[in-house]
Formats: structure tokens, C-alpha cells, sequence
């Protein structure tokens, strides 16, 4: 199972870091959300892997598994959906603004733009 | 328990939903209460920085679970003057903010202006590793907000940039914590200091992964070369009163180097001990040097402010990568310094567009207010770049003779010097370009729509510039809280024992 779990993360965390290195936005945020469901499995691995226990306290039971990872992985969770959402509208908002969805930036066609006004 | 620990994480939540939900469609009401609102932060954290100045260090239990079950705030004096120094400057900054009319050119000003500061408090107050994060997050999703404020082509496009940036920093945060908690089995700064001691020097691998990790990451929001490359697109597009509040923001990555490489890392930890500091001195001497530099090849004011920004965190990360008790004093005061320089810079900025319609570093006609522009600029000029009599000069003195006692003295030296001329001579040419010889009124290339306002901006201005001279004139009292400041951080034995002892 660790075998598989590592190599999950790894899969993910790779394609991840070669989406997020593509030079359009939709790519990009693909590439993000892959590396938030990597460090998701990774967060839940740092508590040990563990078959059949329950992480709350209970009569009967000696074994339990780590209760707090889970629960980041839960605020983790949470903090990339909205981070998620804010990117991909600011995205469409840049794309709707410029009429093409690069992420970089080129120096040549921003330098007359004003900033302050 | 002291309540008004949390009261400036608290305070801000509250006040950015009330305006948010019911104050939307007043804007007068809007921008009373939230200058209220800081003014009232201000009144605490000078409080708050009276009352950790007596040496104590307080602890505040969220929910009243004990540490290190729960989620600790801890009050110090390095997060108390953090603090302090946060709502000195939040204060003006929207004192200017709202005197600009920048705070109604785009919805929700007010509301994000709220909820950055609660991220920017709550950061420098937790003594959680799991919380820091959480609260960086809320300073970030913010400063999305705030930094494409009243939009723009080129403002989304670096805000998209900006924000996978900082994205691929979080994800990376977490990837450290995870670590971390593998090894130690804790997220309470003050607890996984006492567990990684604990750990033998042969099984430090994956400890030792993390705080490099954790490093990385800081490193990212402190904008240490070469993880740079966010911050001065990101600074010169944003709107100037808002990359002036982010003069702050650099230095939370700053602060939480400083924060968890003398606590849990602290150079006594065999297992981790020079992993970073030489790694720091030498990223941080390219970071001066690129940032000085920078300022000589700008095109144009805010871009020039911005790499002013990178060239003061090259000097401050300096002086933090000795991490032994004066190079840190050092470091406090000239983190002080460098904040409100950095973010006076931008207020001229933006003042400048506002008259001249574009910051570029080309001779334009006479401004509204020319000759106290030029002033302010001179001063901020001056400090920035370290020549006396400004606090610039006092903080570079304290750095240059607090490390004396490292190996590399002499090319810390020849740097910082050679680079505070580079800095004058870009200061001197941006300054006399845009500012001495102003064109004849009838080759105005572009007026002003009309004459933008005066008298609150202006204020808000000169009082940052007060405070830099402030700054200068208290060094004494100031140097002996910086210099008790360090003491306590190169002792974290009582740290631990005020978070892991209130059982």
C-alpha cells in the first residue's frame, strides 16, 4: 500500500509541476489543482497509513489512527477550493481584459499602460 | 488570560464582514468605520507592546485548550512590535488610501483591507505551524483582492501571475508541514522545538528536509532571490496605497524565518544547525545587489520602488542570517525602517501618477504640489538607500558592525556599500529626471483630468515620513527594545516554557 500511495503522490506532484509550468492559464490551474490533491495525500500519509481504525475514541477499540491529519487535510481541502475558485475567475477576468489567457507577461505591450489612472 | 491578545485578529474579522454585509451602500459609514477600526488596532497594539516590553511573554489559548492540543497565540516582543509596526502602518496607508479616493474606485476596499491585516496579525501573533499557514492563506486571498483593486488589463494579468505564484508557495508550505509532522508528531512551534531536540542527529533526514522546506517557502514570501520574480510586476501594477500596505507583507516571510529558525531550528539544534544561513547570507547578498541594481535600470517609478523593496529585503536577510543576538537587533530595526520606506516610496508613486497620468522617468510638466513632492521623495530617497540622517543610515551602521563577527565580513561589507551607491546614483537619476527640471507648462504631454486631492494624502505622507525621522530620533529607546527583543528570541528556552508550561 505505501508503494502505491508514494507513487500516487509522485504521479500527481509531477504532472502537477509540468502543467503549472505550460504557459497558459487553463493548464496552469490544472497543473495547481493536481499538486493540492498531491500535498492532500501526502498531509494524510504524514499520519502513518493505517487499515480499518477509527481515529475518535471508543469502547472496545486499542488501535487508533491519527485524528489530526485528517482534519488538515480537511482545512487543506477547503483553503485550495477557494484559492481554486479565486484563480480561475481571475483568469477568466484577465482573459476577458486582454483576449488571450498567457500567464506571462510581456514587457513590449504593458509598458505604455498606465497603472495609476 | 489577556483577551486583547486576539483582539487584533478578532477585531478586523468582525469589523470586514459588518462592513461587507451592511454597510455596502454607504461609503462615508464605510470609511468611518474602518478608519475606527485601525485607529482602535493602533490603540492595542500600542498596548500589546507595552505590556510584552516588561519581558513577559503572554499566551493566549483559542477555546481554552491547553498547548499543545490547541492553538496558541503567543505574544512576545517580536510579535508585539510586529504588530505595532503593522498598525502604524495600516493606519496611514488608509488614511492615504481614503484621502486618494483609491478605496472607491473598485468594490470592497475596505472589507479585503480588513481581512489582510487580520492575515498580517494573526501571522505575526500564532505560535502554530499548521495556523501560520492558515493565516497566511487569509493574508493572501486578500491581497488578491486588494492588488487588482479598480482592475485594469495589465493588474489582472499580473495578479493572475501573483497568485500561482503564491499558490505553488502554499502547496509547498504544506508539503513542509506535512513533513514536519511526520517527524516531530506536532504542530505547535514551541512543542516540535522541545521534539526535534529530541531527535537523534543520525534519524534528522526528514527533519532536516522540512526546515529546508519551510525555508523555501519563507524564502518565496520574503522574495529572496531567486524566488523573486513575483514581486515587481506584482508591486508596480498594483495600486500604489495597496503596494504600500504589502511593504509589510514581504516582511511576514522575514519574520517567520526569523521566528522559526530561532525557535524550532535554532542554530543549538545539531540536526539542522548552518542548513540555512549561509545558504541565506549568499541568496540575500544577490538579493541586495539585484534589487540596488534594479533601481538603477528602472523605467519607471513604481517598478523602481518595487526592486527598492527587494534591494531592503536583501540587506534585512542579511543581517537575519547570522542569527546570533546583535545581528538580529540589527535586523529588528532595519525590518522597522525598511517597512515604512518602502511603503512612503509607493505613496509618492502614487501621487506622482496621479498628477502626471504615468510614472515614467521622463522630465514632465510642473506637478500640483511639486516642490513638497520633491521633498518627500528626497527623503524617501535618502532613507531608502541609507545615507544619513535617516533611520536608513542608523539601520545599515547597526548591520554593518553587527557582523563583524562573521566569516564573510568583507564581502558583506563590499556589497552593502557598493550597492547603498548604486542605489544613490539610481535614486539621483529617477529623482532628477522626473523631478528637477520640470517642462513648460505648454509641452504638458497630459493633464490631469482634474486637480487630485491634497490635504489627506499629504498628511498621510508626512507622517510616514515623521516616523522614519521618529524612527532616527528614538534609536536609542528603540535599539534597547530591538536589543531585548533579540535576547529573548536567542533564549527560546522561555518561549517554550510560557506556551508548553501554562498547562
Amino acid at each position: 500500500m505505501e508503494l502505491l500511495f508514494a507513487t500516487a503522490i509522485g504521479t500527481l506532484t509531477a504532472a502537477g509541476l509540468y502543467l503549472v509550468l505550460r504557459l497558459r492559464s487553463f493548464p496552469v490551474i490544472l497543473g495547481i489543482s493536481l499538486l493540492t490533491y498531491a500535498v492532500n495525500l501526502f498531509l494524510f500519509g504524514a499520519g502513518r497509513l493505517a487499515l480499518d481504525m477509527p481515529p475518535i475514541l471508543r469502547k472496545g477499540v486499542e488501535t487508533y489512527t491519527d485524528p489530526l491529519p485528517q482534519a488538515l487535510v480537511l482545512t487543506a481541502i477547503v483553503i485550495s477550493f477557494g484559492m481554486t475558485a479565486v484563480v480561475v475567475i481571475l483568469a477568466l477576468g484577465a482573459y476577458l481584459s486582454a483576449r488571450e489567457d498567457s500567464v506571462d507577461i510581456d514587457p513590449e505591450t504593458d509598458r505604455d499602460e498606465e497603472t495609476g489612472t | 488570560m489577556n483577551h486583547w491578545i486576539v483582539v487584533p485578529v478578532v477585531l478586523p474579522a468582525v469589523l470586514a464582514a459588518i462592513l461587507t454585509l451592511s454597510m455596502r451602500q454607504t461609503p462615508t459609514l464605510q470609511r468611518t468605520v474602518s478608519l475606527a477600526g485601525v485607529a482602535a488596532l493602533l490603540a492595542v497594539a500600542v498596548g500589546l507592546t507595552v505590556e510584552a516590553a516588561s519581558g513577559a511573554i503572554s499566551v493566549y489559548e483559542l477555546g481554552n485548550w491547553p498547548a499543545p492540543f490547541g492553538i496558541v497565540l503567543v505574544l512576545d516582543r517580536l510579535s508585539a512590535l510586529m504588530v505595532l509596526l503593522t498598525a502604524v502602518l495600516a493606519a496611514l496607508v488608509l488614511l492615504y488610501a481614503i484621502g486618494s479616493g483609491w478605496d472607491q474606485r473598485g468594490q470592497h476596499f475596505h472589507p479585503l483591507y480588513q481581512f489582510q491585516l487580520m492575515g498580517i496579525f494573526g501571522a505575526f501573533l500564532t505560535g502554530d505551524a499548521f495556523n501560520l499557514f492558515v493565516f497566511f492563506e487569509v493574508l493572501l486571498i486578500a491581497s488578491y483582492g486588494l492588488m487588482i483593486h479598480a482592475g485594469g488589463r495589465r493588474r489582472l494579468k499580473a495578479g493572475v501571475q501573483y497568485v500561482i505564484y503564491n499558490l505553488l508557495g502554499s502547496t509547498l508550505f504544506l508539503f513542509a508541514l506535512g513533513t514536519l509532522y511526520a517527524v516531530t508528531g506536532t504542530l505547535n512551534m514551541a512543542d516540535m522545538a522541545e521534539r526535534a531536540a529530541e531527535i537523534p542527529a543520525g534519524d534528522g533526514a526528514l527533519l532536516r528536509v522540512g526546515a529546508m522546506l519551510l525555508f523555501l517557502v519563507f524564502a518565496i514570501k520574503a522574495a529572496v532571490l531567486p524566488l523573486h520574480f513575483w514581486l515587481p510586476e506584482t508591486y508596480a501594477a498594483a495600486p500604489a496605497p495597496v503596494a504600500a500596505l504589502f511593504a509589510i507583507m514581504t516582511k511576514v516571510g522575514a519574520y517567520a524565518i526569523l521566528r522559526m529558525y530561532t525557535l524550532v531550528f535554532g542554530p543549538e539544534l545539531g540536526v539542522t544547525a548552518n542548513l540555512v544561513d549561509q545558504l541565506l547570507l549568499y541568496a540575500a547578498l544577490i538579493t541586495l545587489a539585484v534589487g540596488m541594481i534594479g533601481i538603477l535600470g528602472s523605467k519607471g517609478l513604481g517598478r523602481l520602488a518595487a526592486f527598492a523593496t527587494i534591494g531592503s529585503l536583501g540587506t534585512l536577510l542579511i543581517a537575519i542570517s547570522g542569527f546570533r543576538e546583535e545581528t538580529t537587533a540589527a535586523a529588528i530595526y532595519y525590518m522597522l525602517h525598511s517597512t515604512l520606506a518602502g511603503a512612503l516610496l509607493f505613496l509618492i508613486v502614487d501621487m506622482v501618477r496621479e498628477r502626471r497620468g504615468a510614472d515614467t522617468l521622463v522630465p514632465g510638466s510642473r506637478m500640483a504640489q511639486h516642490g513638497l513632492i520633491t521633498a518627500l521623495f528626497f527623503g524617501a530617497a535618502i532613507a531608502t538607500a541609507g545615507m544619513p540622517p535617516l533611520s536608513g543610515f542608523i539601520g545599515k551602521l547597526l548591520i554593518l558592525d553587527a557582523v563583524r563577527g562573521m566569516d564573510a565580513v568583507w564581502l558583506i561589507w563590499a556589497v552593502v556599500l557598493g550597492m547603498s551607491a548604486v542605489a544613490v546614483l539610481g535614486f539621483a537619476q529617477a529623482g532628477s529626471a522626473v523631478f528637477w527640471k520640470p517642462l513648460p507648462d505648454a509641452e504638458t504631454t497630459k493633464a490631469p483630468a482634474q486637480a487630485p486631492p491634497v490635504a489627506l494624502p499629504m498628511v498621510a505622507a508626512c507622517a510616514m515620513l515623521g516616523a522614519i525621522i521618529l524612527l532616527a530620533v528614538l534609536a536609542g529607546p528603540v535599539m534597547r527594545y530591538v536589543e531585548a527583543t533579540a535576547t529573548q528570541l536567542h533564549t527560546p528556552g522561555d518561549y517554550i516554557a510560557a506556551v508548553l508550561g501554562t498547562r
